[in-house]
């Protein structure tokens, strides 16, 4: 094998790339990838799926808590309008009406195609498909299999896939998208094993490559999370909406030091778990916004008897949104009320038995075992926030999920929209099947209206590659782990959780130089499987995510969801007009807007405000 | 923190050897953070798979003082301080390159199992299907698989003999357990398992089930009663002669 094919190569010779041809490619292979490639292919089209690691390893097998869908198989009350209603209010109201609507009308059929596909979720008595609480949603709403949801559906994607005659390309990662005019044409990606570089020519591609948490030195991202999708759409011509809105999960590990960030499933709560600072008191009693203070429990009282099932009970304030957890646990931690190692404890062992918990949480009992050497069945856990989830990403159409670039498609968690300012939990997994199979159906409409086939430029190419194997070319220059973590600081540090002014230029100006750094990063070693040359590749697209989220939070002057801004406490009604979306201006440098959202559509916003009592009478009337 | 000898394997399909590291091991680490400090400090082309660093997707599997693991959940204070820790890639499959192996034969072998086929019949007019819990706990247990091939990479069958062309070893025989004792599902694979999947091959050993990091008891609940069935349609002299009378049904 000749591992310097393409070194020292100034003058690029593509007349040895390997060249593969579809209808459509895929890039990215989680959960969100898998269901708009079984679509595509279903609708017949040729379909190339690629991604960076082995097939039914993305990051969707970390989502462990559920998906949520208004099946009402355990309160029968549940309907779609409850699910949007909790979703727009989740969001706080930011999110793409439409989407919003969209994905709480069809995730029902979405999880039930799943059983048809051979999932296997646990059941209720009625042996129906067993749904749980979860922060947020009105009813128990999240179809689930113990704690690991993410993994029996990513299997379950995979295994029927695999069937549906797609083209699978693992461990082979995007490296920009090539354009006819301003049309898709194609990508250029790279084997990671060999290093070679292979042109996928295609009609359309649908990205789904989940968000960048590897910006941030705490996330529960995998090394995958490095908004591959967000630079190379950027790249392409594509905008990227609502950046600024980065979801902190309430509780992952604080200890030991290794473990920082891992995920610990909100399920935890909704199963009775209960968080405490060092004086043993329940904080998030006197932490509930006026927006939810009528629909949770006042009382520890109230949460026992709405945990034994009690209709009439309210939920409890741990399961309130993402943002007002994650804010509130920090405020602890700063007053001096943390844990040992700066969280808060979350105690399941006092309220179920160990039997209990470790049916319903085993994944959760053997993580703390194994990593934390601790019996979360006589123990309380130490908790903190940790960077989960990206709101913002691709600004697409809601209904045929397509960018402003022809033929470029985005679904799952690098798709904008779906969740406004606010993701509640297990609508990411309902979101990506959902969106998933319709950015199949964006993607077959947009083929069968082509009138020519897109051509390839062979100038793209090269320059394509050029950039990918300077970085081994050079003599010498930056180490791409350093830069790496130096932006995991600058983000940790400066576009954390709590924001200001002061910070955020502060962020932006430490961008600016590791971008300069960027310029002469340098991978030692040869072309094969070189983690530190797949390292720089990925730098690229995690500086363009981070920039993109540090602009786009110091333009949005109010604080809203997963968006704080110390310097501007509060939602502002003014910006409830506005989202700030960023592109590529013509001289290179990114262009952040303010761009006005349409009017919502009248029945949806008459829906979404209704009271409680309202919308249940109503759904009780129509059913 | 304190220094701690390593032994790694470095090298390709052409070939190898073992390599020495020296890095400083802090409190909670697992073997997949020793790895990945060595990574950023001595070897930065130093190739290892991994994604969720939470033991859910099976990725890090590596032999650990020969023990096949998986990286992310082999904490360092399971061996004793002076202990050099030898890591290499799993065995049954070649190599790529340092710790990486090439499991792709594994992808193909799944390929060839029949997908599920509910009986569509048994759909309510919801469009849903009612299954009892009690009914589906036995194929959950084999769903819990993260697909780490580490009992692929212990089966004798595999491993010592190199018979993947005749048995596709304890992930695929548990995978088809979970198929066909899916209450829904009508396709059937017991033909298959016997002529194809190589059924008989396996030994009952057990060190499949010893290796799994689920816990999943691959050889007691999923194998032998998958034998059963093949020995029971093919083996039973009753059923045989009745087959042999009345024709062939499953």
């Amino acid at each position: 094998m000749d591992r310097l094919q393409y070194l020292g190569d100034v003058k690029v010779d593509i007349s040895d790339i390997q060249v593969v041809e579809h209808d459509v490619i895929v890039l990215g292979a989680g959960g969100a990838g898998l269901r708009a490639a079984i679509e595509c292919s279903m609708r017949g089209l040729s379909t190339g799926l690629v991604c960076k690691s082995l097939l039914g390893k993305a990051h969707t097998v970390m989502a462990e808590g559920g998906v949520a869908a208004a099946l009402g198989n355990v309160d029968s009350r549940d309907h779609w309008k409850v699910h949007f209603r909790d979703t727009m209010r989740g969001g706080k109201f930011l999110n793409v009406w439409r989407m919003a609507e969209l994905h709480a009308k069809e995730a029902p059929d979405r999880v039930r195609e799943l059983e048809e596909w051979g999932a296997v979720f646990d059941r209720t008595k009625a042996g129906l498909i067993n749904q749980r609480n979860f922060g947020g949603h009105r009813y128990p709403r999240l179809a689930h299999v113990g704690d690991r949801t993410g993994l029996e559906i990513i299997r379950t994607l995979q295994d029927h896939g695999i069937h549906q005659g797609i083209d699978v390309y693992m461990e082979c990662t995007g490296l920009d998208f090539l354009k006819d005019g301003d049309k898709i044409s194609g990508m250029v990606a790279m084997w990671r094993e060999t290093g070679r570089f292979v042109i996928f020519k295609a009609k359309a591609a649908i990205v789904a490559t989940g968000g960048g948490g590897k910006a941030w030195k705490i996330t529960s991202n995998s090394w995958e999370y490095t908004g591959d999708g967000y630079g190379m759409a950027y790249e392409a011509g594509a905008e990227l909406m609502d950046m600024e809105f980065t979801q902190f999960h309430p509780t992952g590990m604080v200890w030991p030091p290794s473990v920082r960030g891992t995920l610990v499933t909100e399920s935890v709560r909704g199963e009775g778990g209960v968080l405490l600072n060092s004086d043993g008191k329940r904080f998030m009693f006197h932490n509930i916004p006026d927006r939810f203070a009528d629909e949770t429990a006042e009382t520890e009282e109230e949460t026992v008897r709405w945990l034994a099932g009690d209709r009439d009970a309210r939920r409890p304030p741990e399961l309130l949104t993402r943002d007002v957890v994650a804010r509130a646990i920090r405020k602890e931690v700063k007053e001096g009320r943390g844990s040992p190692h700066g969280g808060a404890f979350l105690d399941i062992a006092s309220k179920r038995t160990a039997e209990d918990i470790q049916r319903k949480l085993p994944s959760m009992y053997h993580q703390f075992k194994v990593l934390a050497e601790l019996d979360i069945t006589t123990e309380p856990m130490e908790v903190g926030p940790t960077l989960h989830y990206f709101m913002g990403g691709i600004r697409v159409d809601a209904d045929s999920q397509m960018s402003r670039v022809p033929g470029l498609f985005a679904c799952g968690e690098c798709a904008a929209g779906m969740h406004g300012a606010n993701r509640l939990g297990g609508n990411s997994l309902s979101d990506l099947l959902v969106f998933g199979k319709l950015s199949g159906e964006g993607a077959a409409k947009y083929i069968e209206g082509m009138t020519s086939e897109p051509m390839v430029d062979d100038n793209q190419i090269r320059s394509i590659i050029r950039d990918a194997t300077d970085i081994l070319n050079r003599e010498s220059g930056e180490n791409p782990y350093l830069l790496h973590e130096e932006m995991e600081d600058l983000m940790q540090n400066c576009v954390g959780i709590v924001r200001t002014e002061e910070l955020l230029m502060e962020g932006i100006e430490g961008l600016g130089k590791l971008k300069e750094s960027y310029g002469k990063v340098k991978a030692s070693g040869a072309s094969q499987f070189n983690p530190g040359w797949h390292e720089a590749i990925a730098l690229r697209n995690l500086l363009i995510t981070s920039e993109a989220v540090a602009n786009a939070a110091l333009i949005r002057q109010e604080s809203r969801g997963a968006h704080t801004r110390v310097d501007y406490p509060g939602e502002q009604n003014e910006w409830l007009q506005y989202n700030v979306v960023l592109s590529k201006g013509e001289d290179g440098a990114m262009k952040s807007e303010k761009i006005e959202r349409p009017a919502p559509n009248t029945e949806l916003d008459r829906i979404a405000n209704l009271s409680i009592e309202e919308i249940e009478a109503e759904v009780t009337a129509e059913s | 923190m304190e220094l701690r000898n390593f032994r790694i394997y470095r090298g390709d399909s052409d070939g190898g050897e073992m390599m020495d590291y020296q890095t400083e091991v802090g409190k909670g680490m697992v073997v997949l953070d020793v790895i990945h400090r060595i990574q950023a400090e001595k070897a930065n082309d130093m190739a290892v798979r991994w994604n969720c660093k939470a033991g859910k997707c099976g990725s890090c599997s590596v032999e650990i003082n020969g023990k096949p693991k998986l990286a992310c959940m082999t904490r360092m204070n399971e061996y004793d301080d002076d202990e050099t820790i030898s890591i290499r890639p799993i065995r049954s499959f070649p190599i790529m390159r340092d710790l990486v192996a090439d499991v792709s034969w594994n992808y193909e072998q799944n390929k060839r199992i029949a997908p599920f086929k509910p009986d569509i019949t048994k759909k309510d007019s919801n469009g849903d299907y009612h299954m009892m819990q009690k009914d589906v706990d036995r194929i959950q247990e084999f769903r819990k698989c993260i697909e780490c091939y580490l009992c692929q990479n212990v089966c004798h069958v595999l491993r010592d003999h190199d018979k993947k062309d005749i048995f596709v070893g304890p992930r695929f025989m548990i995978r088809v357990a979970g198929l066909d004792m899916h209450p829904l599902d009508t396709e059937d694979r017991i033909p298959d398992v016997k002529d194809e999947y190589g059924s008989g091959m396996c030994n009952i050993t057990r060190c499949c089930t010893d290796v799994c990091p689920e816990h999943i008891q691959i050889t007691d609940n999923g194998i032998i009663p998958i034998k059963e069935r093949v020995v029971d349609r093919y083996y039973d002299p009753i059923k045989w002669l009745t087959r042999k009378l009345m024709g062939k049904s499953k």
